[in-house]
């Protein structure tokens, strides 16, 4: 299912519609202000519209209705885990004494909010291997940056403040290098060996003195399992650094091996990817921080502690690195993901992680059949094909292929990332979409692909299903028009 | 487990991948093989999750308690229309809109929200949201020291505390010193001394908040706007409670060359502290340092308007350790939320929620510097926060009114050693004049007024 085909007309904007006079009666009408403030501290106007209750609810039914989420189709994007959000979870993080739970509430009055943390961190550090996580951080790469800002505090408690190199692999996330950067770390780029994995050999050539941490995606954004994880984080620890697990691939992972076990120190989980929390168009997701024993005491705070029967948010840990957010976590979030943990247990976790890479691995035998899979063999959680030979004989490029999936009804994968793969297009599944799915995406893959052969026109033209067409981004970038000004 | 297998789809799939079984697709080597027994929390039914949340729900007294808690959190009215389009399945489950032509709703979405956030800041430009109030601040900072290269920030003390301490954490990791400005007796920022500190120009920004932690509004005048423009140095304005921006003169009209804040209050839940929804917006100038996503107008190939993320060379994904962050997520549906939220107030609702603000604290106030024993520590006008002075350890005071099941505000000494007899009260439209006045009988009963007072 698309948005609606024939809706080309442009939607004004909420501030081009609306009439003094014409606002909503949700509150007593009150005198004004200057009765309570000195004209002085007063604004001059207020210049935002007045629009009846019904004309705003069109609005943006009609803005949902040009919007593409998982509840209208296939979302196969890779790295990012676009799995179904049961609304149970929903309804969890909406009950009143959640929800009007205010963040200043004693922890007396607010030990059901505080055991929802304590639960979620407890099956969180068993699922992972992870002595202790902080739920403070609002994001991944939020959770990085928490995790970096350990590093540091860790060599410098330590005296090792010469340690200011960050080694990254270039399949990581953008975010691992800008969060090493964000934390006063120079960054060095990995390169990966010919399997596409991190090597023992290459990394023990940048080893030394000056390593502080080692940052690595498990399995990596090529959708495979880091073989040599162990070795790789063992010489990490004799040079005297720490490993970093990034935490966006886990949902290939959950229930059947742990970062903890690998000989990572420090890690993050996208609550918003492996744990079925709605990502809401960008956000807001939620990044708990795992750490190994030795930096336990390092954490933001506060940190849930039980003692006894009762919870307490604890403030004062002893090196921590400081709070990283206005407030204690995406607390929502942590409802949420928590029913999510509930609905599957131990076993159904880990059962997910397996149909999650039985599911990338049908679309991949399926898939290489007309298109190329650089790295066959078999994926974890997601794969990358290759549009480069198809664009060498027809000049259609990974980017067509994505336009011509949405005129097709589905989310297009994520494109160009990898940075290693020529014409890439990663590809992410998830568990919960069904073989008849699955089927019908390889069939509307292999349809674009053909007709890529024939017509490649017809395919460089696309989208025409979509409310607007290919959108002019250069011209975005060179006249920024980032706002509505009122007419003067 | 949400997953549609069957057992004959597993065999059928299993068998075209060419593998036996589902642990022969997840091969780990023996060395770091799953040895544990996992612990984690007994899977259950649904209606066994609704039954285990409610009675965990049912854990929190504090939630239907008469709250005065502010703080940089605030409970405001919510028009049920919010929820009903905000929770539609289309803005709830989509990732950042990367594909425009199938993003166009939200896109144009984020414009509006981009757009609000300029006409009630008084700025020219806004990003797609930060984390929150506090990350905002410390992406501020970052714009600032990149921009005028200087190693030193100054932010006055009245700032959120909890923002401040943020600021901080993002300030050792890059070596960044945080100074801060002193508390006036009338709850404003001193900036008496601040001249002399700012001819140095050692210092990137300074950062005030109005109105600040106390509630007070807290605008520098206009020797202090010349002496930092004077000098290079940008001036942060801090905007905690964003419903003040439909009252208060804009941060632009006090000089603001940045302005931050929280807008939780305008429609997203006060849940426990998150997702709340920050927002950045400055002047033109500062367009190729801002932080995060920027949706952008633009036309398609038949020259129909459109809207794009843009400017996206300055983000992690594509500039890497060289970013202006390294913000990826952020708080996009809180912003949707927000920007319903300014829809359907309007103006007209804005104004009068605002006034209805400063009426209930004005209520508050009264009565409550009636009551012996109790005073108002700061004198400056405020918004819809007060600060009380009962005399004697607030943190006492407060236990008590929590027996008559009322949260009578924040403990100030828990931040403020000097102002630990204090209690920060909020009020908002909510508040109702029983709630005063109940929390005045007990406010009655509970400060021990001591002989001579």
């Amino acid at each position: 299912m698309s948005p609606p085909a024939s809706d080309h007309t442009a939607s004004p904007l909420i501030f081009e519609s609306g009439q003094d006079g014409r606002a909503n009666r949700y509150f007593e009408r009150e005198k004004p202000l200057k009765g309570y403030l000195p004209a002085a501290v007063l604004r001059n106007d207020l210049p935002i519209p007045d629009n009846s209750e019904m004309d705003v609810v069109r609005h943006y039914t009609r803005l949902s209705q040009r919007t593409f989420g998982i509840d209208v189709g296939f979302y196969p994007l890779g790295s990012c885990t676009m799995k179904y959000n049961p609304r149970v979870n929903d309804a969890m993080a909406n009950l009143p004494a959640l929800r009007d739970l205010h963040p200043y509430t004693p922890d007396t009055l607010a030990q059901g909010a505080l055991r929802i943390m304590w639960e979620l961190e407890r099956s969180l550090c068993s699922l992972f291997g992870m002595a202790a996580f902080s739920l403070n951080p609002a994001a991944g790469a939020h959770a990085e940056l928490g995790a970096l800002l350990i590093a540091k505090a860790y060599f410098k408690d330590r005296g090792e403040t010469q340690r200011d190199k960050v080694i990254v692999p270039d399949t990581a996330h953008g975010t691992n290098p800008a969060s090493a950067a964000m934390s006063g770390f120079k960054v060095i780029s990995l390169k990966s060996d010919k399997r596409g994995r991190v090597s023992v050999d290459e990394i023990k050539k940048h080893l030394g003195l000056d390593t502080a941490v080692c940052m690595m995606t498990n399995p990596n954004t090529l959708g495979l399992f880091e073989d040599h994880v162990h070795e790789i984080t063992r010489a990490v620890h004799e040079a005297g650094g720490l490993c970093y697990y990034d935490g966006a691939n886990a949902n290939a992972l959950m229930g059947n091996a742990r970062p903890g076990d690998m000989g990572f120190d420090l890690m993050h989980l996208n609550l918003h990817k492996t744990f079925t929390i709605p990502h809401g168009g960008g956000g807001a997701g939620a990044g708990p921080l795992g750490v190994a024993k030795h930096l336990v005491d390092f954490l933001p705070t506060p940190y849930v502690r039980k003692n006894g029967e009762s919870f307490a948010l604890d403030f004062d840990v002893p090196r921590s690195i400081g709070p990283m957010r206005s407030f204690w976590s995406n607390f929502a979030h942590v409802v949420r993901a928590l029913a999510y943990i509930y609905a599957n247990g131990a076993e159904g976790l880990t059962k997910v992680s397996q149909l999650a890479v039985l599911n990338a691995n049908y679309l991949r035998v399926k898939i290489r059949e007309f298109l190329e899979t650089p790295y066959d063999e078999l994926c974890r959680h997601e794969f990358v094909a290759s549009a480069q030979e198809l664009k060498k004989t027809t000049g259609v490029r990974a980017l067509d292929i994505a336009k011509a999936l949405l005129d097709r009804g589905y989310m297009a994968p994520t494109i160009y990332f990898p940075l290693i793969v020529p014409e890439c297009l990663m590809i992410e599944p998830t568990e919960t979409e069904s073989k008849e799915t699955l089927d019908g995406f390889v069939d509307a893959l292999r349809d674009i692909v053909e007709t890529a052969k024939r017509e490649p026109e017809k395919i460089l033209a696309a989208p025409e299903t979509t409310v607007v067409g290919r959108l002019d981004e250069t011209r975005a970038a060179r006249n920024p028009d980032l706002r509505w000004r009122p007419a003067t | 487990m949400y997953t549609p297998h069957t057992k004959a789809d597993i065999a059928q799939m299993l068998q075209t991948v060419g593998v036996d079984s589902l642990d022969a697709l997840l091969p780990v080597p023996d060395a770091v093989k799953l040895r544990a027994k996992l612990e984690v929390v007994p899977a259950l039914p649904e209606s066994e999750i609704v039954r285990r949340f409610e009675e965990l729900a049912r854990e929190n007294a504090g939630a239907s308690f008469i709250s005065f808690l502010g703080a940089g959190s605030y409970r405001h009215y919510a028009p049920p229309a919010i929820t009903a389009l905000a929770m539609r399945g289309e803005f709830l489950t989509a990732y950042t809109p990367y594909q425009a032509e199938v993003s166009q709703g939200y896109l144009q979405a984020i414009y509006e929200w981009q757009t609000y956030i300029c006409l009630l800041t008084g700025m020219d430009i806004a990003n797609a949201s930060v984390y929150d109030g506090a990350t905002a601040l410390a992406e501020a900072a970052i714009m600032a020291i990149n921009e005028n290269g200087r190693q030193k920030v100054l932010v006055s003390r009245a700032i959120h505390p909890n923002y401040r301490a943020v600021l901080k954490t993002y300030c050792d990791g890059l070596d960044v010193e945080v100074k801060e400005l002193p508390v006036a007796p009338d709850g404003t920022t001193d900036l008496s001394e601040l001249g002399r500190r700012l001819a140095s120009k050692e210092y990137a920004l300074v950062a005030l908040q109005s109105p600040n932690f106390f509630g007070v509004i807290d605008m520098p005048d206009s020797a202090t706007q010349a002496a930092l423009k004077d000098t290079g140095t940008i001036l942060v304005g801090v905007v905690a409670e964003a419903l003040s921006l439909g009252a208060l003169q804009t941060p632009a009209q006090w000089g603001a060359e940045i302005v931050v804040g929280e807008a939780q209050s305008f429609g997203v839940p006060v849940a426990y502290g998150g997702p709340y929804v920050g927002f950045i917006a400055s002047t033109t100038e500062h367009l190729r340092r801002i932080p995060g996503r920027l949706a952008g107008k633009t036309v398609d190939s038949n020259g129909r308007e459109g809207y794009v993320l843009t400017l996206q060379a300055r983000e992690q994904h594509i500039r890497r350790e060289r970013a202006t962050s390294n913000i990826c997520t952020n708080q996009a549906h809180c912003a949707l939320i927000a920007t319903i939220y300014l829809a359907l107030v309007g103006k007209t609702g804005l104004r009068d929620i605002a006034a209805a603000n400063l009426r209930r604290t004005r209520e508050l106030a009264a009565v409550v510097s009636a009551i012996e024993g109790c005073s108002l520590q700061f004198v400056a006008p405020y918004f819809n926060e007060i600060v009380v002075d009962v005399h004697q350890p607030a943190k006492a005071v407060l236990a008590k009114l929590e027996q008559r099941s009322i949260l009578g505000g924040v403990d100030l000494g828990r931040y403020y050693p000097e102002y630990a007899n204090c209690i920060l009260m909020a009020a908002t439209e909510m508040t109702t004049t029983d709630e005063i006045g109940e929390l005045a009988k007990a406010l009655r009963e509970s400060v021990h007024v001591p002989a001579g007072v």
